[in-house]
């Protein structure tokens, strides 16, 4: 190199591959699930929810945590950047989710009781 | 010089100025917070999507039947395939980016180059296939008749197979023309007219003694209802208005409007994001070839792109659960 660095860092090549393999294989179990849906977990229910929805949040958060802990390298910032940057959003969705999901089930056995016709 | 110098008494200390208490830069933690900004902009889209979801909870419709085309496989039933294929090569792209931020803290110039290249690449074949993905979604594969109270009724045979308007349907010669400034009142038109009325696909339903409908209510274990053949004779005389042909903003042949205007909403501002983060790629591509950063002496402009980058892929992640998934 025509450019002479005086802090060498070395490669991270390596993690990042191992974080490739395993985002493709949260991605394949997720694709092969959706395919096969099996019945135990399509009609079985956990706080109003199918445990196959469930499992899927579940891995999809799981990606998310690698994406942004290895390939935005989160985890080499300070705890500051991290927390001012993850708390906020976790705190913020959790709430909305709550709310909207909570509030958009009620509005639904509110149509459901028939006070509107709605299939004519 | 230093006589000129304020004393505060906080040199040294973490938030007495000219330091980074962060320890990163004014870009990059800006960009951290711009990210984060976005993330709330999109969490709100998906939880308005599960908000009007969790309220048509009964006639949501089932995505695996909306996108099951596969490049090349006309007719096939291939759900999932293609959107992972999609998600695969958003995931690739974002290797591809990390690897070149890796060396580009090695300063190691040919090789930012290769990657930023593979990750522009990437980037357009995920446009492409996003805009292939809304193409089928557009133009539709079955269509459905639309009812009065503005739900859908999509045809099924014996067996429960997807019928196609077209593979019963005769469309019988018409009085009625398009209404056009030119042959009408001058200051309104109307959109181009449906290919068969409600009364061809009556006489064609009538024909088939196999075909059933098949409603948007979903039964108890997940399913759609099908109506007996009288039911369905019934149903269509009684409610049935008109046909619908693939999807707009106002209606969609796969049920529920709000299905696809949620979907044209959230994956279009994910692909517009896409759109952005491809462009400032190419830029920092450039700049990379001519050198900017090799004279700078850092190469942390690649690395504000790349996490950018790898944003847009983590949305992705979220919008393949939630339209295509769950």
């Amino acid at each position: 190199m025509a450019h002479d660095t005086t802090h060498a860092h070395e490669s991270n090549s390596k993690r990042i591959w191992t974080v490739f393999i395993i985002l493709s294989v949260i991605t394949l179990v997720e694709v092969i699930l959706g395919i096969i849906k099996p019945d135990f977990l399509m009609h079985t229910y956990f706080i109003s929810l199918k445990l196959i929805n469930w499992i899927f949040i579940v891995l999809t958060i799981w990606k998310a945590y690698y994406i942004t802990w290895a390939f935005m390298h989160m985890e080499g910032e300070t705890k500051g950047l991290r927390r001012s940057v993850v708390w906020t959003a976790g705190f913020l969705i959790v709430y909305l989710v709550f709310i909207l999901l909570t509030e958009g089930d009620y509005v639904h056995e509110v149509i459901q009781r028939g006070q509107v016709a709605w299939d004519f | 010089m230093e006589a000129t110098v304020t004393r505060t008494g906080t040199e040294g200390k973490t938030w007495g100025g000219g330091n980074q208490p962060l320890k990163v830069s004014y870009g990059k933690m800006m960009m951290w917070f711009f990210i984060l900004s976005d993330a709330l902009t999109f969490s709100g889209f998906l939880a308005s999507y599960g908000f009007a979801r969790y309220k048509f909870s009964n006639s949501w419709p089932i995505a695996d039947e909306v996108f099951n085309h596969f490049p090349f496989l006309h007719g096939v039933d291939a759900p999932m395939y293609y959107v992972a294929l999609m998600t695969f090569i958003l995931i690739f792209s974002s290797v591809t980016m990390v690897l070149a931020v890796d060396a580009g803290h090695q300063m190691k110039r040919a090789k930012v180059t290769f990657y930023m290249l593979l990750t522009i690449v990437g980037g357009v074949i995920f446009l492409g296939s996003q805009a292939w993905e809304w193409k089928n979604f557009i133009q539709g594969t079955y269509g459905a008749i639309e009812t009065r109270g503005g739900n859908v009724l999509q045809v099924v045979d014996d067996e429960g197979h997807r019928v196609a308007l077209d593979e019963f349907v005769v469309a019988l010669p018409t009085e009625r023309v398009q209404h056009m400034r030119s042959n009408g009142l001058w200051f309104t038109d109307e959109p181009t007219l449906p290919r068969f009325t409600i009364e061809d696909v009556l006489l064609g339903f009538e024909a088939n003694p196999n075909l059933h409908i098949r409603t948007q209510e979903l039964t108890e274990t997940g399913e759609k209802v099908v109506l007996s053949r009288q039911a369905s004779l019934a149903k269509l005389e009684n409610e049935g208005i008109g046909i619908i042909e693939g999807a707009n903003l106002q209606k969609n042949e796969y049920g529920n409007p709000l299905f696809g205007d949620f979907f044209f909403f959230i994956t279009g501002f994910h692909g517009f994001h896409v759109l952005t983060g491809v462009i400032i790629n190419i830029i920092i591509f450039f700049n990379v070839l001519i050198g900017t950063y090799e004279r700078r002496g850092h190469y942390e402009m690649v690395e504000k792109v790349g996490l950018y980058w790898h944003f847009v892929d983590l949305v992705w992640v979220f919008v393949f659960t939630f339209f295509y998934l769950v």
